[in-house]
């Protein structure tokens, strides 16, 4: 009975890049594991490498992982499947991930996930038909004091609203340039890829673009520089039950 | 007291202690430049002029502890590792900052990250490492960028590569962008992750220092406790012990987040509590309470009004029933549905529970199920006991924390809340408006009352 159950196993033999590709592919995958004692390590990177080339880790991606590092197709796969960040379909030029653990998601995650749903007329893990965008639900990202937090391509955009959300994804739908609130104007799922496997972002300003620490980042070190007015008369440690928290 | 000598010994500037996030608010921030300027890589030369082994003693002796979750002592964690042993040693900084809440090592490395590389490359001439890794999670694009880009220049600089300042150090850094797994933040998955496999957790022993990355010799440390290395050499043990407690020296960033007038990060002596954060950032949200909050992430048992005045150090936070965790202080204010957090929590780490072992694999798994019931007014009052229940076969039952951790909110929540579920059961549905609790919610109560 189990003939038809479909395991999401690539299918194989899976066809080899064309041979330009495989050797610009192999020249990178060299400089990758030269960085590591054990060539092995050099497989995650390996697969956002894949995954620059064809915007998700495809079956071809995996055999040449597997040939690259002496692996089986089968062990590459079992790392390709267990990580998030592969994906395993076809997908948008920006991923707009809409952080909805449980800060975010109270702050006011759920709402924006839910109006992007609606204003871009896809579900969790779906891609609009132009094929820019494929809109998903994230986990923390470790920007709580800036929520609710959305990530485009992994770039922080902080503080959101679903107006400003909605407005965001119609300008990347329409071809203008979006900067997030910290990070570098977007480049393309494909070219984010790439930096994931190591190489450094090339273009000028990506370093520092959008400054250096965030806004939130910077108010302990405000106050303790008497920058930012005391809000109050502090008390001593235990002696303002009647006023905690308000 | 006067009222001015209590201003003056309860202000931000006495309470707060900025030392990683001293110079964020500099242009430039995260370049050499700023750093060098900032008595960047003093350090550094203080402890090569060192014998390694003094070295790991004076760290030992500052007292740092880790500043990922367990605070295990910093320098007894680089003594662990067997000298002489003819093998390689590892460092590997776990910068895969993924708890929920938790929100320091990002912006950190963002505003500066040559702090953690000054900090490794003491590390590793402490513990003869001639190869250190940087773990970062994948997902913080921005954060990657300038890792690159210090690296670079703390080669071009000489910190790193052949001969480090002409001490005949020779080191490499690597940065390694993960994939996407919170379990990567444990430290034996990471280690698996690391030599390119699925992030599982190990059994321990043998432990990392005896038998880690590659099989050899390993210390895994956050990005935070080696990047608060640094200032302990240039500025003295004497003056990091100086702050914070007996038991828990030094200075720590706490992130301050949720329902707050100012979210953000706060650098201070270990030991403050969060009335004193709230007093001097201004509270909760104008007309709001404080309901429920985590000292340390979601991992930690939650705490509630009543704990404001627990001191926010290790053994402060143990005491009242918590762990300090990361310092990840999420408030949530009386809009707050708890059922509606952990349920979210919940969710989390069944998806995050790398399927290893059974009771964590199955147990998150049928919390989700019995928990979204109850969100939705379908569950009974058994399945109040039953999430107990099912959270004790979780806790301490599988190889790593992670479990553990996703019994927390559910003892914990459970511990103060009972009635909030049991008002979902009765009344059968939630009794919450999740749209009062959004950051826009009383933006425009005006126009609207």
């Amino acid at each position: 009975m189990t003939e038809n159950v479909s395991l999401g196993m690539p299918q194989l033999p899976a066809p080899a890049y064309p041979a330009d590709v495989h050797a610009r592919l192999e020249a990178d995958a060299r400089a990758i594991v030269d960085r590591y004692p054990d060539s092995r390590s050099a497989l995650l990177p390996m697969l956002h490498l894949v995954q620059s080339e064809e915007g998700h880790v495809t079956r071809t991606g995996m055999r040449f992982c597997a040939e690259v590092l002496g692996l089986t197709t089968a062990e590459v796969t079992a790392v390709a499947t267990f990580y998030t960040m592969y994906r395993r379909k076809p997908s948008g030029d920006y991923q707009v991930g809409v952080c909805t653990n449980t800060l975010c998601a109270v702050m006011g995650g759920d709402a924006i996930f839910e109006e992007l749903k609606q204003h871009l007329g896809v579900g969790n893990d779906e891609t609009t038909d132009d094929g820019k965008i494929t809109l998903e639900h994230i986990e923390c990202n470790a920007a709580c004091d800036f929520a609710p937090v959305v990530m485009v391509n992994w770039e922080f955009f902080d503080n959101q609203t679903p107006e400003s959300a909605k407005k965001m994804v119609d300008d990347l739908r329409a071809g203008r340039t979006v900067e997030p609130t910290r990070g570098a104007p977007l480049c393309t799922f494909k070219e984010t890829a790439r930096i994931l496997a190591g190489f450094p972002d090339e273009r000028p300003g990506a370093v520092e673009a959008t400054g250096g620490a965030g806004p939130a980042s910077l108010v302990g070190l405000r106050l303790a520089k008497g920058e930012i007015p005391q809000h109050r008369i502090v008390h001593p440690r235990g002696e303002a039950a009647s006023q905690e928290g308000e | 007291m006067t009222l001015a000598a209590e201003i003056n010994n309860s202000s931000p500037e006495k309470l707060l202690a900025p030392v990683l996030s001293a110079f964020w608010d500099q242009p430039d921030s995260w370049t050499l430049e700023t750093y060098e300027a900032h008595e960047g890589y003093r350090g550094l030369r203080k402890a090569l002029a060192m014998s390694p082994d003094d070295l790991i003693a004076y760290v030992k002796e500052s007292g740092l502890r880790g500043r990922g979750g367990a605070g295990f002592p910093t320098g007894m964690k680089w003594q662990f590792i067997p000298q002489g042993d003819g093998k390689p040693h590892y460092l590997v900084v776990n910068a895969d900052e993924s708890e929920p809440g938790t929100c320091k090592d990002i912006p950190l490395l963002f505003a500066n990250p040559h702090s953690l590389i000054e900090g490794i490359v003491i590390a590793c001439y402490a513990i003869r490492s001639h190869h250190a890794f940087i773990y970062l999670r994948g997902e913080v694009v921005p954060v990657l960028r300038r890792l690159h880009e210090a690296v670079r220049e703390a080669y071009a600089a000489g910190y790193l590569g052949t001969n480090v300042l002409g001490s005949g150090l020779d080191l490499e850094l690597t940065v390694h962008a993960g994939a996407g797994a919170y379990i990567c933040g444990e430290e034996t998955a990471l280690l698996d992750s690391l030599e390119g496999r699925r992030g599982q957790p190990r059994l321990r022993p043998p432990f990392p220092a005896v038998a880690g990355l590659y099989a050899c010799p390993t210390v895994v440390n956050n990005v935070e406790s080696i990047a608060s290395v640094p200032a302990i050499l240039n500025k003295g043990k004497d003056w990091f012990t100086s702050m914070g407690t007996e038991k828990s020296p030094g200075f720590t960033l706490y992130s301050l987040s949720g329902h707050v007038a100012s979210p953000g990060q706060y650098e201070a002596p270990l030991g403050i509590t969060l009335r004193q954060l709230l007093d001097m950032s201004g509270g909760m949200r104008p007309g709001h309470r404080l309901k429920f909050w985590t000292p340390g992430g979601s991992s930690t048992p939650m705490f509630t009004d009543e704990h404001l005045d627990v001191p926010l150090d290790y053994e402060g936070v143990g005491a009242a029933g918590s762990m300090l965790g990361t310092k990840a202080l999420q408030c949530f204010d009386e809009t707050t549905c708890v059922v509606r957090a952990v349920t979210r929590w919940t969710e989390f780490y069944a998806h995050e529970s790398c399927g290893k072992c059974t009771p964590c694999r199955e147990g998150t798994y049928w919390l989700v199920q019995l928990l979204r019931d109850i969100e939705a007014g379908q569950g009974q009052m058994s399945d109040l006991d039953k999430l107990n229940d099912i959270a004790d076969n979780i806790n301490g039952k599988s190889f790593c924390a992670l479990g553990d951790g996703a019994a927390s909110p559910i003892f914990s929540s459970l511990k103060y809340f009972r009635e909030e579920y049991e008002q979902h059961i009765t009344g059968k549905g939630c009794p919450f408006d999740p749209a009062k609790s959004t950051a826009w919610a009383d933006n425009h109560k005006e126009v609207t009352a």
